[in-house]
C-alpha cells in the first residue's frame, strides 16, 4: 500500500424515503490514483459522489480526507479542502466566457474608486494559463465568446481547468465522457491521465467499460446501493464486471 | 460534433458585419427613427424635431419612467424571472408617499419631501421582499408570484388612495418633479444617476455577473458556491426598488399620488428591456441595451404624437418592435454560426 490515502470512506448509508440508496460503502483512493464507479441505474453511484462532494450529508458512516474524519457542510466546504466535482452538462454558464466559468463564484477583483471591480482581463489571463498546462487547443477568439460556442470536449476541458485552478486534490467526475464524440472521449482520457500523473486523485463514473478499463486503476461496482465488488482492471475482464454490476 | 464546431467557426469568422449589425440595429433603428421624424416634421410643417430642447426634455420624459421600471426588471429577466408588478408597486409608492406627505407637510415641507421619499422606497421594499420570498424560497414561478402581486399592490394602493388620486402641495416636492439642473430635468437627472449605478452594478460587479450566471446556469450557479436564493431575493427587492424609485418621480411630477400610475408602463419597460436585447429566457441583457429600448419607444411615442399622427397608432408601432426585436434575436444564431441553447 502507497502512504495514507486521500479519502477513506466507511460504511456510507444513505436513505430517501424508504428507500435504500446507498448501504455500508467502504472506498478507499490515494493520490494520483484513478478510482471508476460503475453500476447499473439506481446503483447508487451519484448518491456516493454527493455524498463525497458535500451535497448529502449521509445518514451513517463517516468520511475520512487525509487521514481526518470530515464532516462535510456543503459543496462549497467540500471545494475549500480541494474536493472539486465536474457534473456531467451542468458545470458550466453556458452564457459566459471561459475566464468566467473558470472563477465562477470566487471572481477576483480591483479595486475601482473605491468600488470592487472584477477583474475580466485576469480572469481571461489565468483561462489560458490554465488550458495550457493541460495543453487544450482553444481558439483565441473564443475565449470572448460564450463557452456554448465551444465544443464539448472543451467545455469538459474547461471545466476539468477550473477544478485544477483551484487545486483540487481530489476530483470527482460524472461521466466525463458521455455525450462527446470518439476524438474529444480520447482527449478527456487523456486529460484524465495527466490529473493522475500530476498526483490529483480521481473519482469518476462511467457506463462506458472501454473508457474504465482505458483509465482506472481500480473498479468499484455498485449494485442497488451495495458495493458488488473492487476490480483491478489487470485482474478482470468486461464480462465479470457487467456481471457484478447486474448480479447473478 | 468537433465537426460542426469547426463549421460554426468558419461562418462566425465569415460574417463580421453581419454579428455587428445583429449586435448594432438597436442603436441604429433609434438613429433611423431620429432621421425620420426629422425628416418628416421638417418637410411637413418646416420645424425641426431633435434642434428642439423641448422636444429632447419631453422626450427623456417619456422614457424616464418604462427607463426606470425596465432598470431593475433587466436584472430580473437577465436571472431568468419576471417582475409583473412593477407597475402597481410604482403606483403603490406613489400613493404612500403622497399621503406621508399629505400629514407630514403643514409641519414641514422639506422634510416632508424626505419622509415621503423615504416612504416610498420603503413600501416598495415590501412587495418586492415577498416577491422574492415566495419566488426564491417557496418556488412560486415568477410569472404568478408577481402576476398575483400585482393584483395585491394595485388594490392596497387604491385602497390607501382612497379610489381617486393623492393631491399633494409641496413646493419641495413640485420642485423636484418639475425644475431644471443645467437644463437636464432633475426626474431625468435621477433616473441617470440609476442608469449608471444599475449599469456599474450589472457590467462591473460579482452581483452582475452572478445574475447573468443564474440566468445562464441555476443549477451551475448553485454548485459554484453562489447563494442563488439570497441573489434571487435581492433581484426582486432591486426591480422594487426601482418601481418605488418611479412612484417617487411620478408624484413628484405630478404633485399627486395615484395607484394606476405605472399600470401603462409595465408593458413598456418590458418591452424596452427586450428590445435592448435582452432574452426573456435569461442569460443575456444589459443595462445600455434597455437605455435604448426605452428611447425607441419614447422617441416613437413622441415622434407620432408630434406628426400628429393618431395616438393609437404607438401601440402598433411600439408592438411591431418588440416583434422585430425578438425575431431578430432568434435568428441570430443562424446568421452568426452562434449556438442557442433552446434550439
Amino acid at each position: 500500500m502507497p502512504s495514507e490515502p486521500i479519502l477513506r470512506c466507511e460504511k456510507l448509508s444513505k436513505r430517501f424515503g424508504g428507500v435504500h440508496a446507498l448501504e455500508n460503502v467502504d472506498l478507499v483512493l490515494h493520490r494520483g490514483e484513478v478510482l471508476a464507479l460503475a453500476g447499473d441505474n439506481g446503483a447508487g453511484k451519484s448518491t456516493l459522489i454527493k455524498i463525497i462532494s458535500g451535497v448529502h450529508p449521509p445518514d451513517d458512516g463517516a468520511l475520512f480526507y487525509k487521514g481526518e474524519k470530515l464532516r462535510l457542510r456543503n459543496p462549497r466546504h467540500a471545494r475549500e479542502i480541494g474536493i472539486e466535482t465536474i457534473y456531467q452538462d451542468l458545470a458550466l454558464a453556458d452564457n459566459l466566457d471561459v475566464g468566467a466559468n473558470v472563477f465562477l463564484g470566487r471572481e477576483p477583483t480591483k479595486s475601482f474608486l473605491g468600488l470592487q471591480r472584477l477583474d475580466r482581463a485576469r480572469m481571461r489571463a489565468v483561462a489560458h494559463e490554465v488550458l495550457d498546462t493541460l495543453d487544450i487547443d482553444i481558439a483565441r477568439h473564443k475565449f470572448v465568446q460564450p463557452v456554448r460556442n465551444l465544443s464539448g470536449g472543451q467545455r469538459q476541458a474547461v471545466a476539468i481547468g477550473r477544478a485544477i485552478y483551484w487545486k483540487a486534490e481530489l476530483l470527482i467526475m460524472d461521466e466525463p465522457t458521455a455525450a462527446l464524440g470518439v476524438p474529444e472521449q480520447r482527449k478527456v482520457k487523456e486529460l484524465i491521465l495527466r490529473l493522475k500523473a500530476q498526483n490529483v486523485a480521481v473519482l469518476f463514473i462511467s457506463h462506458n467499460l472501454v473508457d474504465i478499463f482505458d483509465v482506472a486503476d481500480r473498479i468499484l461496482v455498485l449494485r442497488r446501493g451495495i458495493k458488488a465488488g473492487e476490480r483491478r482492471p489487470s485482474e478482470t475482464d468486461h464480462n465479470e464486471v457487467v456481471r457484478l454490476m447486474i448480479g447473478g | 460534433m468537433a465537426a460542426a464546431a469547426r463549421v460554426a467557426d468558419d461562418e462566425g469568422g465569415q460574417h463580421p458585419a453581419l454579428a455587428f449589425l445583429i449586435r448594432a440595429w438597436p442603436w441604429l433603428f433609434l438613429i433611423g427613427l431620429c432621421v425620420f421624424f426629422e425628416s418628416w416634421s421638417r418637410a411637413s410643417y418646416g420645424v425641426t424635431f431633435l434642434g428642439n430642447t423641448f422636444n429632447l426634455q419631453s422626450i427623456a420624459l417619456f422614457a424616464a419612467f418604462p427607463l426606470l421600471l425596465g432598470l431593475g426588471q433587466t436584472f430580473v429577466i437577465i436571472a431568468g424571472g419576471i417582475d409583473l408588478s412593477v407597475g402597481f408597486v410604482m403606483g403603490l409608492a406613489a400613493v404612500v408617499m403622497a399621503r406621508v406627505m399629505q400629514y407630514t407637510t403643514p409641519v414641514d415641507p422639506a422634510l416632508a419631501l424626505a419622509l415621503g421619499i423615504l416612504a416610498a422606497i420603503a413600501i416598495a421594499m415590501v412587495p418586492g421582499w415577498i416577491n422574492g420570498t415566495l419566488i426564491s424560497r417557496l418556488r412560486v414561478p415568477p410569472f404568478i408570484g408577481t402576476l398575483g402581486m400585482f393584483g395585491v399592490a394595485r388594490g392596497a394602493g387604491f385602497l390607501i388612495a382612497g379610489g381617486t388620486t393623492v393631491p399633494v402641495n409641496n413646493p419641495w416636492l413640485f420642485a423636484m418633479g418639475n425644475e431644471r439642473l443645467f437644463g437636464v430635468p432633475i426626474p431625468v437627472a435621477i433616473t441617470l444617476l440609476v442608469v449608471v449605478a444599475m449599469h456599474w452594478t450589472l457590467a462591473q460587479s460579482k452581483f452582475g455577473q452572478y445574475t447573468y450566471a443564474i440566468g445562464g446556469n441555476r443549477i451551475a450557479a448553485v454548485r459554484s458556491g453562489i447563494n442563488v436564493r439570497r441573489h434571487t431575493l435581492l433581484l426582486y427587492m432591486i426591480s422594487a426598488g426601482c418601481a418605488g424609485i418611479a412612484g417617487m418621480i411620478y408624484t413628484a411630477r405630478f404633485s399627486a399620488g395615484a395607484a394606476q400610475a405605472g399600470e401603462p408602463i409595465l408593458l413598456d419597460s418590458i418591452a424596452a428591456v427586450v428590445i435592448g436585447g435582452a432574452s426573456l429566457f435569461g442569460g443575456s441583457g444589459t443595462i445600455l441595451g434597455t437605455l435604448i429600448g426605452a428611447l425607441i419607444i419614447a422617441v416613437i411615442q413622441f415622434g407620432l404624437v408630434f406628426i400628429n399622427v393618431e395616438p393609437f397608432w404607438q401601440f402598433v408601432a411600439v408592438g411591431i418592435v418588440i416583434i422585430v426585436s425578438v425575431l431578430i434575436d432568434q435568428s441570430k444564431g443562424r446568421l452568426t454560426g452562434e449556438r442557442k441553447d433552446a434550439e
